[in-house]
Order: structure tokens, then C-alpha cells, then sequence
């Protein structure tokens, strides 16, 4: 019989050794699945996760890597602060694809202006405050009437999803485009878009933005009280209460920076990888961000790490779909099922196993 | 005839780095009552969590109706007649009592007939209760008896009770006491656990002492003076608090007229309190669990805000202020509930100093946290208030509930407050570290604080307060000077609550 025994405290070990535990065992469920498939188990796993990396055409894949991981981590960044606070923002997808609209808004009402200097910082701002006044819906009516933030923002997912469909083919579309939907292409608009820094490397400034958001959110988890104030009330929301901590705010400032950063992750798609507003923007980051928030751990670095590994899903994913005519549902399989086993996995954070001989009682 | 329920023998039981129980044996007799003492951490939770099936001994042999006894989980225990009360009771709010009982059961009866049974085992041991009620409305010491009714209807022959009485009133104390003699006089035996060394001589037939895990002596209670009871479990002599004549100050704390409505259907809504508070006093408020003591504690720690002019400190109308704006001005609170609202039980204590000390000890400027600061504080605190832990960087929810509350007073009381608001200052606590505890309380009045004791354990009252009112369904109708008070009267001002169903 296995017997769960609660430790004393939480172990550090087994909180850094869960995700990579989950990693590989997910690799294995995932390597069963092929060999249901039919597929050479060995081969899709390296298709998917060497590769891309290491691989004859890793050249390619690195920078796609990058590109899919930056706005993974910056939504997951975000999202990490309310879920360490309990605070449960699930409609990041939507405030990411808000952030992208009104960025490309205000991109395509300068079109043609010259003038990136201002151009480009004011599609950002419009990113943030896109993401930050959607998300405000679900944390205002939590905060005055105390409905469920997590259906609230999942509902608003669909409503954003349908907005930007419509926008594609209806306020901005593309006057030049022949009646076909979409917008203007900002790629080839010089003050709006947001190329590779350095040819070749994926790096563009979402990239960098990532980085610095990583970072930033380091140093106010460990140094800063309002990060303070997160953990604690995560950890137990009248011990907060009891340490000054106003529950309202912390509900509010944790969506702002929650869909801030959704937002600007949209802002720099829509700018840089995806070029235009489009019923098929590609979609599911901000879903993708929460399994990579929790494989990070809620930790930035974790994050980061994470953000990498899932960004290496899609890109090995869709190689391994050419490749070796693996259907493209199975990545979304793939993805689900690490959150599956991290969660169950995660049980050993606080409680050990114990194998105990059954014997007969009295 | 087996006179003989249960005996230990050599039950040992290590955790990494402590032994718990080191070679316990003793005996418990049929309708014995046998108390078990001891300091926190001297093994007594372990070694009834053996007998209970709860935890696996390393070694040593138990015996019941003198058949191998080695119970693997709770249901066993219970099965072999084994069954417990717990110091924290583990029932939903949101269920009536039957449907609480009934989840406690393996093959529970229709509701009806539980309905039935309940209703028999309380009128035959006196313990009121209703089983349609909700739990939630319930007082702590109707919760206590839901949990001491589910026990009874296994016909246990052997009754585990673990700080029993630290939530009753001295009716109730009465009715309980009335209750374990009937149960006494029909044949089943009871482990009782309690720091109250007068309860203990009051009804327990042997005691057996634990300290540092071992077994250290064993002793008719009756015979024992308290104090005698009290040193032979700390190995030591120690010292009982000192009172020192205290020159009253100015008032500081005054509360005029506070009302606040429940929080929630379970809450209690706090109706027109007032009373003024000088440097120097300790005002001992007492009365049963669940009459408004956390309500006003949030009240004057800032966690619920109140109407302005209800409220004043040094003249200043605090009402509207959060919980550090009234820290800076000098008001402090230790809460009861020690995990999670005291203290957050998974975070480290130089992170649980740093929860109330951030503003006052200049643990923070500018937003940013100092924790090299907050680690000396937690130090500090550990080191002037004896708590006994590895070190700061450990977990508060390791600590044993007498050590954590030491750190959650001493956190308070290092921080030179002028008012400080405690409550349930020494619940579950030991005999030695209650006396220091209550001593740090009088200290800080002597040096002109002015002390709010909220307690349900009137010795301590008594023992420590120049004031004395009763909280009642939210009301404190009067307060009147300690001295000259006696156990009936005061038994009187808070409401005889527990009575009456």
C-alpha cells in the first residue's frame, strides 16, 4: 500500500525536480501515443524536442522558438502574479488579442505617416491599455458584485475572439486588398512594424521585452512588499488581510499587470509574426501561458524556461506534422497532457511517498 | 475479568532529527480517567495519534482487552472501540449536525433514525444538541459536542479527548465534566490531554507525564498541588507571573459605541461596544467562542473599518484607518487563529516577522523589502521569547502551537506597542510558556501599555486583568474591576451561554 504523508515543510527539492519529472514523463505518455499512431515513438519525440535545437535545420527553428516563446512568457509572467495570489485570470487569450487590435488601430489610422519614434511607443501603450481595460471588466465586477473571475474572463475570450474577426473583414481591412479580409500588412508599414533586431536570430523587441519582464518580475517577487503582498495572500488571504494587505487593490493591480502584459504580447504578434489582423491571428497563447506558468513554477525563471520549452512544442510540433504526418492535433495533446502530470506530480511537493507492508490489524 | 483497556509498552516512535516518544509504556483501566501531561512537544499528540491509528510506532507493543493491538488507520481504532475528540474539530460549517455525524460514520443510518439516535445519547449524557441544526450557527462548545456525540454512538470503550474544555465556559466545563463521570461509571475509560492542572485534579483518576518523550512519572492528580503537576512536567521550577502595582496613564484606546454588522451569515455582528482603555491596564474580556472576539479584534486591528467616531487613540479618530496606518500610531494585535491569520503557515518566520513588523521596525523603504533586517527580528524574537526552532528560515507551520504562539505575542510585544490587542493569548499552550506569555503581557503594561486580553480560559483573566467584561451575542453590557469577581459572577456576565439550546 502507498501511504501520502504530509511533510513538515514544503520541499524545495521536489518543487524545482516536478517539472522536469513531468517533462519526461509526459515524453513517455507522449512517446505511446505515436507508437499508437503507428509512429516511430523515438523518432516524433526527437522530431519534436531535439531538433529544433540541435538539428540540421535548427538554423531555421531557433528563431521561431524565440518568437512563439516570447509572448508564452510574457502572458505567463503576467498571469503568474494573480495565481500566486489566487487571484484566477483565464481569459488572457483575450486580452492579448485586444492588445493586438488596438495596437494595429492606432498602426493603421498613422498609415502612411512617417514617424516610428512615436508611432511604435504609442502602439505599446494602446497594447497595454487594450489588455488592462479588458481584463478591469472581469476584476471590477469580482471586486463590486463578487462574480467568478475565472468565467467572466473566459467568457470574454469569445467575445474578443469574435471582435477581432470582425474587424478583419469589417473597420480594418485592407482598403487595397482586393475585398479579402485582413488588414494591412504592418510588416511592410516601416514605422509600425516589429522585425528581427539582428537578422536571423528571431530576437525582435518582444523578445527583449520578455527578457526584461522576466527580470523585473525577479527582483519585485523577492524584494519588492507588493510581491511580498502577493505570496502572502496567496498563501493564506486573511494573514494578508491581518498584515495591511487591501484585497480589492491586489485583485485590481493583478489584472492590470496581468492584461498589460497580454496585451502587449498581442501588440508585438501583430506588429512582428503575424503582420495583420486576421480571423486565424495565431490564437492560444494566452491559453498555453497558463500551462506555462504553472510547468515555471510561478517562478520568473521557471517561466522562462518553460516559456522555451512549450514555444519548442509548437515549432517541433509542426515539424514533426510535415515530417512524419503526425496530425496536428496531437501538439495540443502533447500540451495538455504536461499540465496533466505536472499537477499530478506535484504532489510530492508536500507530501512523501510511503510504501507501507499491509498487514492485518488487530 | 480484564480490569485492564489498554497498555503500552515500549511504544517508541522517531521523526529525522527528534524522537517523540522514547519508550512510553502504562496502563489505562476500565473507567479510568488518565490524563496525559506534558509540554508542547513532549509527545503527547504522537503517542495519541498511536493509539488512534493515525501514526505507526517504530517500535513497542500495544495491548487492548488484553488482545495484540496495532491499529493501521483511524477506522481500525475506532472499530476496536478507540475513538477521539480532537483539540481542533474538523467539521463543515455549511452541514447540519446529523449530516456532520453521519459523514464520520462507515455505514451510516437513514437520516431519520440517526435524527433519533442523537437525539438520545445527548438527552442521556446531558449535552443538548440539535441535530437539524447547521453547524455553522453552532457555539464552540455545541461544535465540541457534536464531536463527542459522533464518538458516543460507537460505544467507545476507550475515549480519546484532547484539550477539551479550552473552548467551554465554566457552565459548560460543568456539563462536560458531568458527562465523562456518567461515561466513567458505565466503563469506559478516557485519555484525557489538558494543560488546565486543576481540571485535571478535578477529574482524572492517574496522570502519566511525558517530557522530551519519555515517560517520566506517573501520580494520582488529587494528590498533586497544580504547581507540583506544572514542575513535574517542565523538569523545572519556574516562575508564576508577577503582578506589579501599575501606575495608570492617560486613556489611549477608546472605544465608543462600536457597532459592526456580521461579515457573514456565520459572523457576529458587534453591537454598541464602548470602553476606554488607560496606560498601564490590562482589560480582560472574556466570553464563549464565536460572541464577537474576532469581530472586534479586526475591529481595532484595522482589518474591518469602522464608521468614524467609534474609534479613537490618542484622540485620533482611527476608524477609517487600514491595519499599518494604526500600527505606525502604536496599536498591535495578536489574533487567535495562529496558522493562517496570525501567521501564514507555509512562509518562513523572518517572512511571518516581516508580515506585521514591515512598517514599525523599518522593515521596508520605498516598497523595498529589507531581509536581512527581518531575518534579525525573527532572530531577535526567537531568541527573547524562547522559541524553540532550528532556526528563522523554517516554515511557521513546523513549529509546535505553544512555540508559534510565543512568536506571534513576541512579535507583537517587541515592537513596543502602546496598545496591544491579544486574543486567545495562550490557547493550547503549555503551563510554562502561558506563564511567560502572561508575564510578557503584564511587563508590557508595567512599562505603560495598555492591554486588551480577549480569552476564553478565565484563570487567566483572573490571574492577569485589572478589568473584566464579557463579550455576549456581540455586547460587552459592562465592565467592572477583576478583583472581587467570582466564577459565578462571571459566569453570569457571559450570558451562561451553552446552558440553554
Amino acid at each position: 500500500m502507498i501511504l501520502l504523508e504530509k511533510r513538515k515543510q514544503t520541499s524545495q527539492f521536489w518543487t524545482y525536480v516536478t517539472p522536469i519529472l513531468a517533462v519526461v514523463l509526459t515524453m513517455i505518455f507522449g512517446g505511446v501515443l505515436f507508437a499508437i499512431l503507428g509512429k516511430d515513438p523515438v523518432l516524433a519525440i526527437k522530431t519534436i524536442f531535439w531538433d529544433p535545437v540541435f538539428g540540421e535545420f535548427a538554423f531555421y527553428y531557433r528563431p521561431e522558438v524565440l518568437k512563439k516563446a516570447a509572448p508564452l512568457i510574457l502572458i505567463a509572467i503576467g498571469l503568474s502574479y494573480g495565481f500566486k495570489a489566487g487571484i484566477w485570470n483565464i481569459g488572457a487569450e483575450g486580452q492579448y488579442i485586444i492588445g493586438a487590435i488596438c495596437a494595429a488601430g492606432v498602426a493603421l489610422s498613422f498609415y502612411p505617416t512617417e514617424g516610428r519614434w512615436f508611432i511604435f511607443p504609442l502602439m505599446i501603450v494602446a497594447g497595454i491599455a487594450g489588455g488592462m481595460i479588458w481584463a478591469m471588466v472581469p476584476a471590477l465586477l469580482r471586486v463590486y458584485f463578487k462574480t467568478n473571475e475565472i468565467l467572466v474572463s473566459l467568457m470574454l475570450v469569445y467575445v474578443a475572439d469574435v471582435l477581432i474577426k470582425a474587424f478583419s473583414i469589417g473597420l480594418m481591412r485592407n482598403p487595397d486588398g482586393h475585398g479579402f479580409p485582413g488588414s494591412r500588412n504592418l510588416n511592410d508599414y516601416p514605422a509600425a512594424a516589429n522585425l528581427e533586431l539582428i537578422a536571423g536570430t528571431g530576437l525582435h523587441w518582444g523578445v527583449i521585452a520578455a527578457i526584461g519582464v522576466v527580470v523585473a518580475s525577479y527582483a519585485i517577487l523577492a524584494r519588492h512588499q507588493f510581491g511580498f503582498h502577493v505570496r502572502l495572500t496567496g498563501e493564506s488571504p486573511r494573514a494578508a488581510g491581518f498584515a495591511g494587505v487591501n484585497a480589492n487593490r491586489l485583485i485590481m493591480v493583478c489584472f492590470l499587470i496581468s492584461g498589460g502584459l497580454a496585451g502587449v504580447a498581442g501588440m508585438f504578434e501583430v506588429s512582428g509574426p503575424a503582420a495583420q489582423i486576421l480571423g486565424s491571428f495565431p490564437s492560444a497563447y494566452g491559453f498555453t501561458a497558463i500551462i506555462v506558468a504553472f510547468l515555471g513554477r510561478l517562478n520568473p525563471i521557471g517561466i522562462l524556461l518553460a516559456g522555451l520549452l512549450l514555444a519548442l512544442t509548437y515549432v517541433g510540433g509542426s515539424a514533426a506534422e510535415t515530417a512524419m504526418n503526425i496530425p496536428s492535433a496531437t501538439i495540443q495533446i502533447f500540451q495538455g497532457m504536461l499540465l496533466f502530470v505536472l499537477l499530478s506530480v506535484d504532489v510530492l511537493t508536500d507530501y512523501r511517498l510511503r510504501w507501507v507492508a499491509r498487514s492485518g490489524g488487530v | 475479568m480484564n480490569d485492564r483497556v489498554l497498555r503500552l509498552t515500549g511504544l517508541t516512535k522517531a521523526y529525522p532529527g527528534v524522537v517523540a516518544n522514547d519508550d512510553v509504556s502504562f496502563d489505562i483501566g476500565k473507567g479510568e480517567v488518565h490524563a496525559l501531561l506534558g509540554e508542547n512537544g513532549a509527545g503527547k499528540s504522537t503517542l495519541v495519534k498511536m493509539i488512534y491509528g493515525l501514526v505507526k510506532p517504530d517500535s513497542g507493543s500495544m495491548e487492548l482487552n488484553g488482545t495484540p493491538y496495532h491499529p493501521q488507520e483511524p477506522r481500525q481504532a475506532r472499530a476496536n472501540g478507540v475513538a477521539m475528540v480532537f483539540q481542533h474539530f474538523s467539521l463543515f460549517d455549511a452541514m447540519s449536525v446529523a449530516e456532520n455525524i453521519a459523514l464520520g460514520m462507515e455505514t451510516p443510518p437513514t437520516p431519520r433514525d440517526l435524527a433519533h439516535q442523537i437525539r438520545e445519547v445527548s438527552q442521556t449524557y446531558g449535552l443538548p444538541l440539535d441535530p437539524h441544526k447547521i453547524v455553522g450557527g453552532l457555539s464552540a462548545g455545541e461544535r465540541q459536542r457534536v464531536e463527542i456525540i459522533r464518538c458516543l454512538l460507537q460505544n467507545p470503550k476507550l475515549l480519546i479527548m484532547d484539550e477539551p474544555t479550552s473552548v467551554l465556559t465554566p457552565q459548560e466545563v460543568d456539563i462536560l465534566f458531568k458527562t465523562l463521570r456518567q461515561l466513567k461509571a458505565e466503563g469506559t475509560s478516557i485519555l484525557y490531554i489538558s494543560h488546565k492542572l486543576d481540571e485535571i485534579r478535578a477529574i482524572c483518576d492517574t496522570a502519566t507525564i511525558l517530557r522530551l518523550g519519555k515517560k517520566v512519572d506517573t501520580c494520582t492528580p488529587a494528590e498533586k498541588s497544580a504547581r507540583e503537576l506544572a514542575e513535574m512536567m517542565v523538569g523545572a521550577s519556574f516562575a508564576s507571573p508577577q503582578r506589579h502595582d501599575r501606575e495608570l496613564g492617560p486613556v489611549l484606546l477608546s472605544v465608543n459605541g462600536l457597532s459592526v454588522p456580521a461579515a457573514d451569515a456565520f459572523g457576529t455582528a458587534l453591537r454598541n461596544i464602548s470602553f476606554d482603555i488607560q496606560a498601564g491596564e490590562i482589560l480582560g474580556i472574556g466570553g464563549v467562542a464565536g460572541n464577537g472576539q474576532d469581530e472586534l479584534l479586526a475591529a481595532i486591528s484595522g482589518e474591518t473599518r469602522v464608521p468614524s467616531g467609534m474609534m479613537t487613540m490618542n484622540g485620533q479618530d482611527i476608524g477609517q484607518w487600514g491595519p499599518n496606518a494604526r500600527r505606525q500610531l502604536g496599536v498591535l494585535c495578536a489574533p487567535e487563529e495562529r496558522l493562517g491569520h496570525a501567521a501564514a503557515p507555509n512562509m518562513s518566520l523572518t517572512e511571518n516577522a516581516m508580515m506585521t513588523g514591515a512598517t514599525r521596525q523599518g522593515l521596508v523603504s520605498n516598497g523595498i523589502l529589507n531581509w536581512t533586517k527581518a531575518r534579525n527580528f525573527a532572530q531577535d524574537i526567537i531568541s527573547a521569547f524562547d522559541v524553540r526552532t532550528p532556526g528563522p528560515q523554517n516554515a511557521a507551520r513546523s513549529l509546535s502551537g505553544g512555540n508559534l504562539q510565543k512568536f506571534v505575542i513576541g512579535r507583537e510585544v517587541l515592537q513596543n506597542p502602546d496598545v496591544l490587542v491579544v486574543n486567545q493569548p495562550t490557547w493550547g499552550v503549555d503551563a510554562a510558556a502561558a506563564a511567560s506569555i502572561r508575564q510578557a503581557l503584564l511587563d508590557l503594561a508595567t512599562q505603560g501599555a495598555a492591554v486588551v486580553v480577549i480569552s476564553q480560559d478565565l484563570d487567566e483573566l483572573i490571574e492577569i486583568s485589572d478589568r473584566f467584561g464579557a463579550l455576549n451575542v456581540g455586547r460587552i453590557d459592562k465592565i467592572v474591576p477583576m478583583r472581587g469577581l467570582t466564577i459565578d459572577e462571571i459566569g453570569l456576565m457571559m450570558g451562561g451561554a451553552g446552558t440553554d439550546v
